[in-house]
């Protein structure tokens, strides 16, 4: 086993510095060692988006980004997504509609949805769908999370 | 030993053995756990819990129980506390399954809560010296004469729950309900939208560790040799027979260990899977136990064709998004506690005290919620993952998830299943006779079941606990291989059989609906090409042949509202399905619209169902809503791939599932009824909904296609042969 190193970065907005293994998989960095259990294990090869964070804004799979690919970066979870307490508008719409069976691949979407609405604020569901199809929903809850989302677009215009 | 007969468990009751006397004048799952304080505490903060043996799985069973519970103790909803089920503390109800949770435990939630209510209120009036007719209950408050109030909290130290349930205590007349038949918000939302850690996965016992199980590469795989030596020094092997494992205290470096073990294990692997390609073939020749489900003695003669057809269906996986996960610590004296997302907890804590000589009384199984459970999954195997790891190291609870292949490889499958079907016409284009043969493993196989535990990891011990083929639910529980065989319309005379394939190569149990998708698909499929062949509308030919009322108002509600009929583009069909879920549960109707361009697409679905009386409207919607989406998705997309030797679909890419811009719009129709009682939705849409989108590719294309999955490679192929 390779030794420890030292990693810095931020976390929704926050300075954080871990001791990891490099290679190790930022999501179990998030989980295990910064307590951020809201980033979900799903698939382990970046497949079904459970465990999507933004990485300087983009939307990656944290289980296939290794803790190094994030020093020096910013990171966000879906644990930085409510804002002064309140949920995102796209936590708050998923809220109102109802919008999930078990909640399992929720982080990840809206991690994912939160990212399309700061691109294109007013998104029809044809977008939305397009935005979310790198993530995986096993209940069938997607017509209700297309809909929230195109909600919380319209909320925020 | 304490195992149970297999005879002593029904399809999902509560186990009926070494219980006192039953009041048979009690609903069933308060029968078997008759005293109130099993069910029932009241807390000083004002908070009733209500412990059931019923759990949560992102169906909203336990939002709509806290209705049920609240509407009877006249208590507001968030002051109702639904703690996750255990063996030590609260009632068994035996498998959360079958679409049984509402029909079994709301009786018994609501008698409890009606008799806590009354025996407060009987308190109330003893303190306060007034006839209990003066007592008024209202937001958690009761009220007397001048005055006088006491909450459930201040009453509590006065009333004692260890008493049993009272069979005449009175219900509320459901006409009064306020808090039933609402859409109240799902209780467990807010928390997990917000990200806070509630699945098993995020369980952080005191000083637990980490564990992974390496699996063998094929099924029947023996562990010849393995050199422990290729794992860090953080990090213990565990092994026994060809059962080998990893833990330690950093999860990344055991997942690490258990890729390097991965590497150099040697495994003496044989071919032990049927032709993929011949699924059909391989079920029809395979040794069976048949079944006759009805049989109304010899066909009599008509004049009309007759037609046959034979319809196909592959393996499916739960393909949950959330892989298995247990954890498990064995206390210093020799007990066990376990934590797990199986969806019988008290079966669970038998098998495994079975699997391993101890009394039942020695395990104590919590259960923790996992991502969505479509039947019996992975959980109960990762349960006992978790305790053969946690063997190795006393007192340190070992949390066992397994990884995206394990789940996808290993989890068993819902059969595979091969339908035979003939019918006669006779001249005025009524179906005469009907001779219907279905062939499939089994479809439970569960822990307990045929009275082994069942449970994986069993199977690569020292001292190997083998699988026996999979068992069906008896037909009185609705059946497996048999579920929804029998058409619910009139189609004269009737002989349906079932075939229950004993072999379990492919290993076989229970996803959602049993052989109610692949029975339901191949009959609407059949009475489509029947219509057809008698030149009638499919609508119209399924309302010839239906008197039930209830049926024929959900399907002509889903037609009515589909525009039924109306003008559709070129390369568009439209279909429509209907089912009684187990021939006595929730009737539903699919209108299927689906674009057969360049690709299959199913557009829209537009479903109508009937539950009986509603006790959520928004928890029906969505468990119609995810049950057609899914069933969409088995339907046109899912097939378990494998060689002679090994599973091969084992990942996202080789077991595709539906996407976002794959699901069809989706528009559900609630016909209420509020005069019958109530029945559960999540297995209702699954079987319509394949039979609707099956017969709109044909009306789409102009060919049928009987083998599932309805790929646009599928559909292609048979357009050119």
């Amino acid at each position: 086993m390779s030794s420890t190193s030292r990693f810095a970065f931020r976390v929704n907005g926050r300075d954080v510095e871990v001791t990891a293994r490099p290679g190790t998989p930022l999501l179990t960095v998030l989980r295990n060692e910064l307590g951020l259990m809201g980033t979900r294990f799903g698939c382990g090869l970046g497949m079904c988006g459970a465990c999507f964070v933004r990485l300087d804004g983009a939307v990656v799979p944290s289980c296939d980004t290794p803790v190094e690919a994030a020093a020096g970066h910013a990171v966000g979870t879906v644990e930085g997504l409510a804002r002064d307490g309140r949920p995102h508008p796209v936590q708050q719409a998923i809220l109102d509609r109802q919008a999930a069976q078990c909640g399992f691949c929720l982080s990840g979407i809206t991690v994912a949805a939160a990212a399309l609405l700061e691109q294109t604020p007013a998104p029809d569901a044809a977008t939305v769908a397009e935005a979310l199809d790198r993530n995986l929903c096993r209940c069938g809850a997607q017509r209700r999370i297309i809909d929230a989302v195109v909600a919380a677009g319209e909320a925020a215009r | 030993m304490t195992a149970r007969s297999p005879a002593a468990v029904s399809d999902t009751g509560p186990r009926v053995d070494g219980a006192p006397a039953r009041n048979p004048a009690l609903p069933k799952d308060l029968a078997a756990n008759p005293r109130l304080d099993r069910w029932v505490s009241v807390h000083d903060d004002g908070t009733v819990e209500v412990r059931v043996g019923k759990v949560e799985f992102g169906q909203g069973i336990l939002t709509a129980l806290a209705q049920v519970a609240a509407e009877e103790l006249d208590l507001p909803l968030d002051r109702v506390r639904m703690p996750g089920a255990s063996t030590a503390t609260g009632p068994d109800e035996g498998l959360t399954a079958g679409s049984m949770s509402i029909i079994e435990a709301a009786p018994a939630v609501r008698l409890v809560c009606a008799q806590v209510r009354a025996l407060f209120a009987a308190e109330a009036s003893r303190r306060w010296r007034t006839d209990l007719a003066t007592i008024e209950v209202a937001g958690g408050e009761f009220r007397g004469p001048a005055g006088a109030s006491a909450t459930y909290a201040e009453l509590a130290g006065s009333v004692d729950l260890a008493v049993d349930a009272d069979p005449a205590t009175p219900v509320k007349d459901p006409a009064g309900y306020r808090l039933v038949g609402t859409s109240a918000a799902r209780l467990d939302l807010p928390g997990k939208v917000a990200g806070l850690p509630r699945f098993i996965a995020d369980l952080r016992l005191p000083g637990q560790l980490f564990g992974r199980v390496v699996r063998p590469p094929s099924p029947g795989a023996q562990l010849t040799a393995v050199d422990a030596s290729a794992v860090g020094e953080g990090v213990r092997v565990v092994r026994d027979g060809s059962f080998l494992g990893v833990i330690g205290p950093d999860e990344a470096e055991v997942g690490a260990a258990a890729d390097a073990l991965r590497r150099v294990a040697r495994w003496a692997e044989t071919d032990t899977l049927p032709d993929e390609d011949d699924l059909a073939g391989h079920l029809r020749r395979a040794p069976a136990e048949a079944t006759t489900v009805v049989d109304d003695g010899p066909a009599p003669r008509a004049t009309g064709p007759i037609l046959g057809a034979r319809y196909t269906r592959p393996y499916l996986a739960h393909a949950s998004i959330a892989p298995s996960c247990g954890v498990a610590r064995w206390e210093l004296d020799g007990t066990l506690s376990v934590w797990s997302s199986s969806q019988g907890i008290h079966r669970l804590r038998d098998a495994i005290a079975q699997a391993l000589g101890l009394g039942a009384d020695a395990v104590v199984v919590q259960h923790v919620e996992n991502a969505g459970c479509y039947g019996h999954n992975g959980a109960d195997d990762a349960a006992f993952d978790a305790v053969l790891l946690a063997r190795a190291v006393p007192g340190r609870p070992v949390q066992a998830r397994w990884s995206r292949a394990d789940e996808l490889g290993w989890a068993p499958f819902g059969s595979a299943m091969a339908v035979e079907v003939t019918a006669q016409l006779d001249g005025a284009g009524r179906i005469a006779s009907w001779r219907y043969d279905v062939w499939s493993q089994g479809h439970t196989a569960r822990p307990g079941y045929a009275g082994v535990p069942g449970l994986l990891a069993g199977a690569s011990l020292e001292q190997p606990r083998p699988a026996p083929p999979a068992s069906d639910p008896p037909q009185a529980a609705g059946g497996g291989t048999s579920r929804n065989a029998v058409p619910l319309y009139d189609v004269g005379n009737r002989c349906v059989r079932g075939h229950r394939v004993l072999d379990n190569a492919v290993r076989s149990s229970a996803l959602r609906a049993l052989g109610a998708h692949m029975n339901v698909f191949s009959i609407e499929s059949f009475l489509d090409e029947l219509a057809w062949a008698a030149g009638a509308d499919p609508l119209e030919f399924r309302l010839r042949h239906l008197d039930d009322e209830r049926a024929r108002a959900v399907l002509t509600t889903a037609a009515t509202a589909a525009g039924w009929g109306g003008a559709l583009d070129d390369g568009l069909g439209r279909g429509i399905g209907l089912a009684r879920y187990k021939g006595r549960g929730a009737y539903c109707a699919v209108v299927a619209e689906v674009e057969a361009v360049h690709d299959i697409r199913v557009r829209r679905l537009t479903v109508a169902v009937d539950v009986g009386r509603i006790v959520n409207p928004e928890g029906v919607r969505m468990q119609i809503e995810g049950g057609a989406v899914q069933a969409t998705s088995w339907t046109t997309k899912e097939r378990v791939r494998f060689d002679r030797r090994r599973i091969t679909s084992d990942d996202w890419e080789s077991y595709p599932i539906l996407r976002f811009t794959e699901v069809p719009e989706i528009d559900v129709r609630l016909v209420d009824r509020p005069d019958l009682p109530s029945v559960g939705a999540g297995e209702a849409a699954q079987g319509p909904t394949a039979g609707a989108i099956a017969n709109a590719v044909a009306a789409a294309v102009g060919v049928r296609v009987r083998d599932l999955p309805l790929t646009t490679e599928a559909v292609t192929a048979v357009i050119n042969r």
